[in-house]
C-alpha cells in the first residue's frame, strides 16, 4: 500500500512538473536568472561590448550623490503618480456610482467609457494627445471660451507633465469597470436599512459605499501605483524621446531606457532598475501595511 | 409628481453622462475625422466633420517609407501578436492546470513565487534579458517578443486561469477519473473545454498588449523590414513638427482598428474579465 502510494505520488509529481515545465523554464531563465543577473550587473560597469568590470557600489554611490537627472526623474515620476493615481481613481469611482443604480443603457455607457483604456496605451493616441494639447489645440480653445489663455502645454517644460497626467486620467475606464463590479456586490438591504434610520445620500456614501468598496479600492490602488510608476510610452512620445524639453518628460523608466539603450551603460541602468524595484516594493508595502486600518472585509475579519 | 421629478433627474443624469462620454471620445473622434481631411485643413478646421473628404492620407500613409509599406508592418504585428496569443493560451493553461488541480512537491513555494512575479516591474529583468537574447543572436528577430509567451512569462494569466479552474466542480474530475481519464487526458477532455471563457479573455488581452507593446518592440527591432505598426507610426512621426500629419493620423486610425474590432466583438469576455480579475 505504502509503496504504491509513494509511486503514485511520484507519477503525480512527474505529470505535474511536466505541465509546469514551460513556466518553470520561464521563471528561471526570464525572471529569477535575469533578476540576479541585473543585481550583479548593477555592481559593475558594462557596455555590452567588453565584459563587465566590477566596481562595487560605485553605480549606487553616483546615483545617490552625483546624479541630478536621477533625482529629477524620481521627483517627476512621483509627481506623476501622486497626481494621476488619485484623480484616476476618483473619476472612476464617481462615474461608476453614476452608472450603478440600474441605469438604462449601462452596457453602452460602460463601453464608451472603457474605450480610452483600450486605446490609450498606443503610440497613436499619444500623438493625438500632442495635438489636442498643442498651444493652438482644442484644450486651449476650450479654455479660451472662458477667457483663459492656456499655455503651450507640450512645448513648455513647466506644463508638459499635465497633458501626461491627463492622458492617464482619461483612461479611468478600466478602474471604473472594477468599481462597478464591486458596487454590485454591496447588498441593497444595507441602503434600505440606513434609509429607514434616516441616513442621507452623502452619509450613505461614507458609511456604506466607501467602506464596502475598500477591498476593491485597495486592489485598484496597488495596481495603479505599480503601473503608473512604469509609464513609458506617453513620456516618450509626448516629450521628444530624449527626456526633453529640458528634462520635462524625463520619467524614471525613460531615464533607465536612455542609460541602458542609448548610452549603453548597462550596469548603471541595472542599478536604476533595482532602485525602482525597491521603491515600488516599499510603496506597495506601505499600502499593504496601512490597509488594516482602512480596508474593510465584509466577512468579519476586519483588516486581516 | 414624484415620478415626473424622478424622470427629470434621470434625464439630466443621462445627458450628463452622455456629454462626459462625448468629451471622453473626442480625441478618438478627432483622430478619425482628421484622417479624412486634407493636410492643410487638419489644424485650421475647427469642426469635426471634414469639409473636403479625402482618402489621400490613407494612400500616402500606407506607402510607408524607404520602399517598405505598412502592409509589411501590419503583417509583422499580426504575426507577433498571433504567436504571442497562442503561446500564452497553451503554456499558461498548462501551468494553471498544475497549480489548480495537481498535487506535487513544493507547490506552495512555486505558487507564491508565481504571485510575486506578477507584481515585478519588468525593468528589473530587462537588461539581462536583453543580454541573453543578444547572446542568442535574437536581436532583430521576433523571438524576444514571442518566446517569453511560450514560457508562460505573463504570470497574470496563469493566476486568472487558476482562479477559473478552481471554480470548475471537482466532481467532474472525479467522474471522469472513474471513466478512465488520467491527469493528462483530464486536462484535454474536461478542463480545457470548460476553460474557454478564460482562454478568450487571455487571448484578447495578450493580443492588445502585444499589439501595443511599443517598448520591447523598440528595444529588440531596428531593422525596417521587421518593424511593427507601433514602430512604423513612431518613425513616421517627427517630434520637431514636420510630419505628414494626414498620413500619420490615417495610419494611426488603422493601427487602432484591430484592437477596436476585437474589443467590440468580445466585449462581454473583456469587461467581465476585468471585473473579476482586475486586469490592468
Amino acid at each position: 500500500m505504502r509503496t504504491s502510494r509513494r509511486s503514485l505520488l511520484q507519477t503525480h509529481n512527474r505529470t505535474a512538473y511536466a505541465f509546469l515545465l514551460p513556466w518553470l523554464i520561464g521563471f528561471f531563465c526570464l525572471t529569477l536568472g535575469p533578476m540576479l543577473g541585473s543585481l550583479y550587473l548593477s555592481l559593475t560597469k558594462y557596455n555590452l561590448l567588453s565584459s563587465p568590470h566590477w566596481i562595487g557600489f560605485d553605480n549606487y554611490k553616483t546615483i545617490f550623490s552625483d546624479d541630478s537627472t536621477f533625482t529629477h526623474s524620481l521627483v517627476l515620476t512621483f509627481k506623476y503618480v501622486l497626481l494621476s493615481v488619485p484623480l484616476r481613481l476618483i473619476f472612476a469611482l464617481l462615474v461608476a456610482m453614476a452608472l450603478n443604480k440600474g441605469i438604462r443603457g449601462l452596457g453602452l455607457y460602460r463601453t464608451v467609457y472603457y474605450v480610452p483604456s483600450l486605446l490609450g496605451g498606443s503610440v497613436a493616441i499619444s500623438i493625438v494627445w500632442r495635438q489636442i494639447f498643442d498651444s493652438e489645440g482644442i484644450v486651449n480653445k476650450f479654455l479660451g471660451w472662458f477667457g483663459i489663455a492656456g499655455p503651450s502645454w507640450i512645448a513648455h517644460p513647466d506644463y508638459l507633465l499635465y497633458p501626461i497626467v491627463a492622458l492617464s486620467v482619461w483612461q479611468f475606464g478600466s478602474s471604473m469597470v472594477i468599481f462597478l463590479a464591486g458596487l454590485k456586490q454591496i447588498p441593497a438591504d444595507l441602503y434600505e436599512a440606513s434609509q429607514v434610520d434616516g441616513a442621507g445620500k452623502i452619509r450613505q456614501f461614507f458609511r456604506i459605499t466607501l467602506p464596502m468598496l475598500t477591498p476593491v479600492l485597495f486592489f485598484n490602488l496597488i495596481m495603479t501605483i505599480i503601473n503608473s510608476f512604469q509609464a513609458f510610452t506617453p513620456a516618450y512620445v509626448l516629450g521628444d524621446g530624449r527626456g526633453g524639453p529640458l528634462d520635462a518628460s524625463m520619467f524614471y523608466t525613460l531615464y533607465l531606457y536612455l542609460k541602458g539603450f542609448a548610452y549603453f551603460d548597462m550596469g548603471y541602468a541595472s542599478a536604476l532598475a533595482w532602485i525602482m524595484l525597491i521603491i515600488i516594493a516599499v510603496l506597495t508595502g506601505i499600502v499593504f501595511a496601512t490597509s488594516r486600518y482602512w480596508v474593510f472585509y465584509g466577512d468579519g475579519k476586519e483588516g486581516r | 409628481m414624484l415620478t415626473m421629478r424622478r424622470n427629470y433627474s434621470a434625464a439630466i443624469k443621462h445627458i450628463l453622462i452622455i456629454l462626459i462620454g462625448l468629451a471622453m471620445l473626442y480625441p478618438v473622434l478627432w483622430l478619425l475625422a482628421s484622417s479624412f481631411k486634407p493636410n492643410q485643413d487638419i489644424f485650421t478646421e475647427t469642426g469635426l466633420w471634414p469639409h473636403t473628404f479625402t482618402f489621400d492620407n490613407y494612400r500616402n500613409g500606407w506607402k510607408g517609407f524607404q520602399g517598405v509599406t505598412f502592409a509589411r508592418f501590419f503583417g509583422n504585428s499580426a504575426l507577433v501578436s498571433a504567436l504571442a496569443v497562442l503561446g500564452n493560451i497553451v503554456t499558461c493553461s498548462l501551468a494553471a492546470y498544475a497549480f489548480a488541480r495537481l498535487e506535487f512537491r513544493f507547490k506552495k513555494v512555486w505558487f507564491s513565487l508565481m504571485l510575486v512575479t506578477i507584481m515585478l516591474p519588468y525593468h528589473v529583468t530587462l537588461v539581462p534579458q536583453y543580454i541573453i537574447f543578444s547572446e542568442l543572436h535574437w536581436i532583430n528577430t521576433f523571438y524576444p517578443l514571442i518566446v517569453p509567451k511560450w514560457l508562460a512569462h505573463d504570470s497574470f494569466f496563469v493566476l486568472l486561469m487558476v482562479q477559473f479552474i478552481r471554480g470548475i466542480p471537482r466532481e467532474l474530475d472525479e467522474s471522469a477519473t472513474i471513466d478512465g481519464c488520467n491527469q493528462r487526458t483530464l486536462y484535454f477532455r474536461i478542463i480545457l473545454p470548460l476553460l474557454v471563457p478564460a482562454l478568450i479573455t487571455t487571448a484578447i488581452f495578450t493580443f492588445i498588449w502585444t499589439w501595443d507593446d511599443f517598448f520591447s518592440q523598440m528595444i529588440y527591432l531596428s531593422d525596417l523590414k521587421l518593424f511593427t505598426v507601433q514602430l512604423g507610426i513612431r518613425a513616421l512621426f517627427d517630434p520637431s513638427g514636420s510630419s505628414d500629419w494626414g498620413a500619420l493620423l490615417a495610419i494611426s486610425v488603422l493601427s487602432l482598428l484591430p484592437i477596436t474590432i476585437i474589443f467590440l466583438a468580445f466585449q462581454r469576455y473583456f469587461l467581465d474579465g476585468i471585473a473579476t480579475t482586475g486586469l490592468k
